[in-house]
């Protein structure tokens, strides 16, 4: 336990454990599968056309949608190009499926069904077609294991979408409540809010819908407002993930993981003597 | 003394399987809460019935085997379920000679020591309750018992597994 607890490049190693069990989990999901399978050879005629009309006009509207993001991308690299920024590139993904759920109500972990083989790396965000899911916290040769966003050990840096407010979203592990962290009470955010992912900790990519504000309490006896917030993915209906592969970051061998990261030591000197440079909020405005 | 020949290991190993299984088998959110322990009742059996095969050290990998299942502290269940195998083979003939609502009442005793175990382990993961309804499997796993025990006792019989 200890091990497991105080060793980190235990994370990586717990994987290959994981192939013990691997037949266990494949067997447990024969069921789900079954009733999938049977109710897809029994839908009627009707429902398939009906579904399928359905989805050709769906399809329809996203090609639209997507010649407008075709002119919008390139618009938005020559503009980029203009400002000498760098290129955002576009993430290659993996769909991967769900296999199974946490069975122990403290934790909102899923399984899906691929692992080490298909390049699935640590830390990697999860996403579904609404959102952000989470990321992978254990990695098996055949299996991985996904961390939601809504467990009490998982947090994400987001920003609103509106203001460019940014600041960490936590899990509570009740249900679907998240808990945005320590936001003044003059802060510019409000319920209706989308939450999108800021990229800061360089985990998750930029961009994407994270969470959606449901309620802010101003308190004026505390000292931070109460923000919050409704994941945006549909965590417990999906069967479906993206795996996302961010371009900047490949699989991490265990040993750099440990290395505890040093106080800069430029920092020091610039909290004591008074910079009128260091107030210039300027900085801040960088990725938004 | 001659020690009596081993038969049918692949009943109990297949009932432990089983008993992984249905431990980790998805269920709707507020079932979760109430889910009966197989593997410790399935442990709980074996062990009264056969003190001499099933103790703390197949507790242990069974508890081992849970743990990577579940993704939890590795080693929690491990440890839980190695002390209900233990506190039972110390117990196993008072434990023989009640009958079944006297058992029910004990295993509701065991299962809610392994759950407060449990709980005292992921609180070290940081996954705290704020309620005592994480003791709702005790409860649960005590109604269960009569099924069980007349379900493997009859499996045991049937099959010659001594």
């Amino acid at each position: 336990m200890a091990t497991d607890l105080l060793w980190s490049p235990m994370a990586y190693y717990r994987g290959y454990l994981t192939l013990a069990v691997t037949p266990l989990r494949w067997l447990m999901d024969v069921p789900t599968r079954m009733l999938t399978g049977l109710d897809q050879s029994l839908s009627d005629r009707d429902q398939l056309q009906l579904d399928n009309e359905k989805l050709r006009s769906d399809l329809l509207l996203m090609a639209r949608k997507l010649q407008r993001l075709d002119s919008l991308t390139t618009e938005n690299a020559h503009l980029r190009e203009l400002l000498n920024s760098s290129e955002r590139l576009d993430q290659r993904v993996l769909l991967a499926e769900l296999i199974g759920v946490s069975a122990d109500p403290f934790s909102n972990q899923l399984v899906i069904n691929k692992g080490l083989n298909d390049q699935v790396y640590l830390g990697q965000p999860v996403l579904d077609e609404n959102g952000v899911m989470g990321q992978v916290v254990e990695v098996g040769p055949y299996t991985s294991r996904v961390l939601l966003i809504t467990d009490v050990q998982h947090a994400i840096p987001v920003q609103d979408n509106r203001s460019g407010f940014r600041s960490l979203l936590i899990g509570r592990g009740k249900g679907r409540e998240l808990l945005l962290n320590h936001v003044p009470d003059t802060a510019d955010i409000q319920a209706g809010d989308l939450l999108i992912s800021s990229s800061l900790g360089s985990r998750f990519p930029f961009g994407y819908p994270v969470a959606t504000v449901t309620e802010v309490i101003h308190d004026p006896g505390q000292a931070f407002a109460t923000v919050r917030a409704e994941p945006a993915a549909r965590l417990d209906t999906s069967r479906h993930l993206l795996l996302v592969f961010t371009p900047q970051q490949q699989p991490v061998p265990p040993v750099e993981e440990a290395v505890v990261p040093k106080p800069t030591a430029s920092q020091a000197p610039s909290s004591t003597t008074p910079d009128p440079e260091a107030e210039v909020p300027a900085v801040s405005e960088e990725d938004s | 003394m001659v020690a009596p020949p081993a038969r049918g290991s692949w009943v109990i190993l297949l009932s432990f399987m089983l008993a992984l299984m249905l431990t980790e088998i998805p269920m709707p959110e507020p079932m979760e809460w109430g889910r009966p322990q197989w593997t410790v009742l399935v442990l709980i059996y074996w062990v009264a019935a056969l003190p001499h095969r099933v103790g703390p050290w197949y507790a242990w990998i069974v508890g081992l085997l849970l743990d990577i299942l579940q993704g939890s502290l590795l080693g929690i269940h491990a440890l839980s379920l190695a002390l209900v195998a233990a506190l039972m083979k110390s117990l196993h003939q008072r434990f023989r000679m009640y009958p079944v609502w006297q058992q029910a009442l004990l295993v509701m005793v065991l299962v809610g020591l392994y759950q407060l175990l449990l709980n005292w382990g992921q609180a070290l993961g940081g996954a705290k309750s704020d309620s005592l309804l994480f003791l709702l499997p005790s409860l649960v796993s005590a109604f269960f018992w009569p099924w069980i025990f007349v379900l493997l006792r009859s499996i045991r019989r049937a099959l010659k597994v001594s």
